[in-house]
């Protein structure tokens, strides 16, 4: 049975369609790259698996619980089970950066101080950061502060990991770095891993399967060779990095062209 | 005609939701409240209590004290101008004293506390809204109206009217150095007046007011933050209307306080 399934979701922002009668299932222990350009719905579907919104219509199920319908009290057991790293890394500012990893510990569990110390100390060593455990996340560089997001997902064990945009603004080597860590941590832990980017070398490292989203829907489900052979075209174009219509150079000429006939801008 | 039936009717709908929200907001908070409390309750959320009424209480005692004071000169001052035409100087006692328990201490209070906490509780909840970190504190199964919202009201139920007292005596007690330096009476004498020109009732009707204002503070302050939409500039809006808010309801919940005070006192 899938870890989580997702039936005909559909989203709407003020009566525009964001996400349109999505259907995915994720089984345990496999790694699912979200892929999508901007404003594919990427994040709006994350927010939908997290059941930080609700959706229009259609049913997120995690481990065999509908998100969308169940009550908070469920809504709070299950998201125990889930680790998230999101794209801003939002650690808590005013807490140092082991304070943040231990936060989850310190609220979910009866573990003794200095078990949720040793603990906190795995979890960042774990992501190479032991060291810096006492500064704030103010102190720390971009690809550090992801890396302790990484940490704090990872606090309570968690069986479902989702992870938003984790190389986003970093430079290649941390990115690869980053990846290294996520296949790591599969390893190891034997999680199911969530990635939502739209770096594609990054996507092809890490991916067990690529779900492409386009305009709101996926327009190609497979795993990493079947993306790469995919002979669809809007996977081509992303793969190709084709640039779409909004800059076309006869498309720019003919808007100036217009502009400078009508009769407003002649007067 | 139509347009403006519509301005009207969009406005009203836009009151009704902030004071729904409010309400609803409050319910939760109330719900939630168990949590902060001493012994009883989860110990992180009341040392985050504890850490609140400092910041509301402790720092705010000097800047509170220094304005009760000037306002306690100068009501006996403005008081006596009049009051010495009719011989009737000591009348200036029962003006300070009861003018303080009943309406202005807890009213500058709240005026103080309002700008002082009712902004940062905007600025704080809404920056945290901005970077993720209230979403992060969902997924990590932490609902933000205990974490955040219960240990802040608790805070301000406790130190506004403890506020408010001080402010009281140090509104009082310029009166006394007022009376002192205008006609020499002495401090005790002073003092024993003022117990003889107040009355219990006094004392707990501006009380009841004080906690009233400080759920007001409290719940618009953290309103505001949590309906920060967008970015930083969004977040500076909030900021303005948590104290412009808080204020303008303040001074209309006094009024409705007094009136009801008024209207039992005379059956």
């Amino acid at each position: 049975m899938p870890i989580i399934s997702i039936r005909d979701l559909v989203v709407e922002y003020d009566g525009r369609r964001i996400l349109d009668g999505l259907n995915l299932d994720i089984e345990h222990g496999e790694t699912m790259v979200l892929l999508g350009g901007s404003g594919s719905g990427k994040s709006t579907l994350l927010r939908q698996i997290l059941a930080l919104e609700r959706p229009k219509s259609g049913s997120v199920h995690v481990k065999g619980t509908d998100i969308t319908r169940c009550s908070a009290a469920e809504l709070k057991t299950l998201r125990r089970s889930i680790g998230v790293a999101f794209q801003s890394a939002a650690l808590f500012n005013s807490l140092s950066v082991e304070d943040n990893v231990a936060l989850t510990l310190r609220e979910h569990t009866r573990l003794a101080p200095s078990i949720i110390d040793l603990v906190v100390w795995m979890k960042l060593a774990v992501v190479g950061l032991a060291d810096f455990a006492k500064l704030h996340p103010q102190e720390l560089s971009g690809g550090m502060k992801k890396r302790a997001a990484v940490a704090r997902a990872l606090a309570l064990g968690p069986e479902i990991l989702v992870l938003d945009e984790p190389s986003a603004g970093l430079d290649p080597i941390v990115a690869a770095e980053l990846d290294e860590l996520i296949l790591l941590l599969k390893e190891a832990f034997q999680m199911t891993v969530i990635v939502v980017t739209h770096e594609l070398p990054s996507a092809f490292r890490i991916a067990d399967r690529i779900a492409m989203l386009y305009q709101g829907r996926f327009c190609s489900i497979g795993t990493r060779d079947e993306i790469k052979a995919s002979q669809d075209p809007r996977v081509r174009q992303f793969l190709n990095r084709i640039p779409g219509n909004i800059a076309k150079a006869a498309a720019v000429a003919a808007y100036f062209e217009k502009y400078l006939h009508t009769p407003e801008a002649a007067a | 005609m139509a347009t403006v039936l519509e301005n009207v009717g969009t406005k009203t709908i836009e009151h009704l939701d902030y004071v729904g929200s409010l309400n609803i907001q409050l319910w939760a908070t109330l719900r939630a409240m168990g949590s902060a409390l001493p012994f009883v309750g989860n110990r992180y959320r009341w040392r985050a209590t504890a850490r609140q009424m400092f910041q509301i209480g402790v720092d705010a005692l000097p800047m509170v004290s220094l304005m009760a004071i000037c306002t306690g000169f100068i009501l006996a001052m403005q008081g006596a101008s009049e009051l010495r035409r009719f011989g009737a100087l000591h009348y200036v006692i029962d003006l300070v004293a009861v003018g303080f328990t009943r309406e202005l201490g807890p009213l500058l209070t709240a005026i103080a506390v309002s700008g002082r906490s009712g902004s940062s509780f905007a600025a704080e909840i809404g920056t945290m809204k901005v970077t993720e970190e209230l979403d992060s504190l969902r997924v990590m199964a932490l609902e933000p109206v205990e974490f955040i919202l219960a240990p802040k009201y608790l805070a301000a139920l406790i130190t506004v009217p403890c506020l408010s007292i001080a402010s009281n005596l140090c509104g009082i007690l310029a009166g006394g150095l007022f009376m002192f330096f205008s006609t020499r009476l002495a401090p005790l004498l002073y003092f024993r007046y003022v117990l003889d020109s107040i009355v219990l009732r006094d004392v707990i009707t501006g009380l009841i007011k004080s906690v009233a204002f400080a759920t007001i503070i409290a719940h618009v302050g953290c309103l505001e933050g949590f309906r920060v939409r967008g970015g930083p500039d969004s977040v500076g809006r909030s900021t303005t209307n948590a104290v412009v808010k808080s204020t303008f309801l303040v001074i209309v919940a006094d009024a409705v306080f007094t009136a009801i005070f008024y209207l039992t006192v005379k059956s």
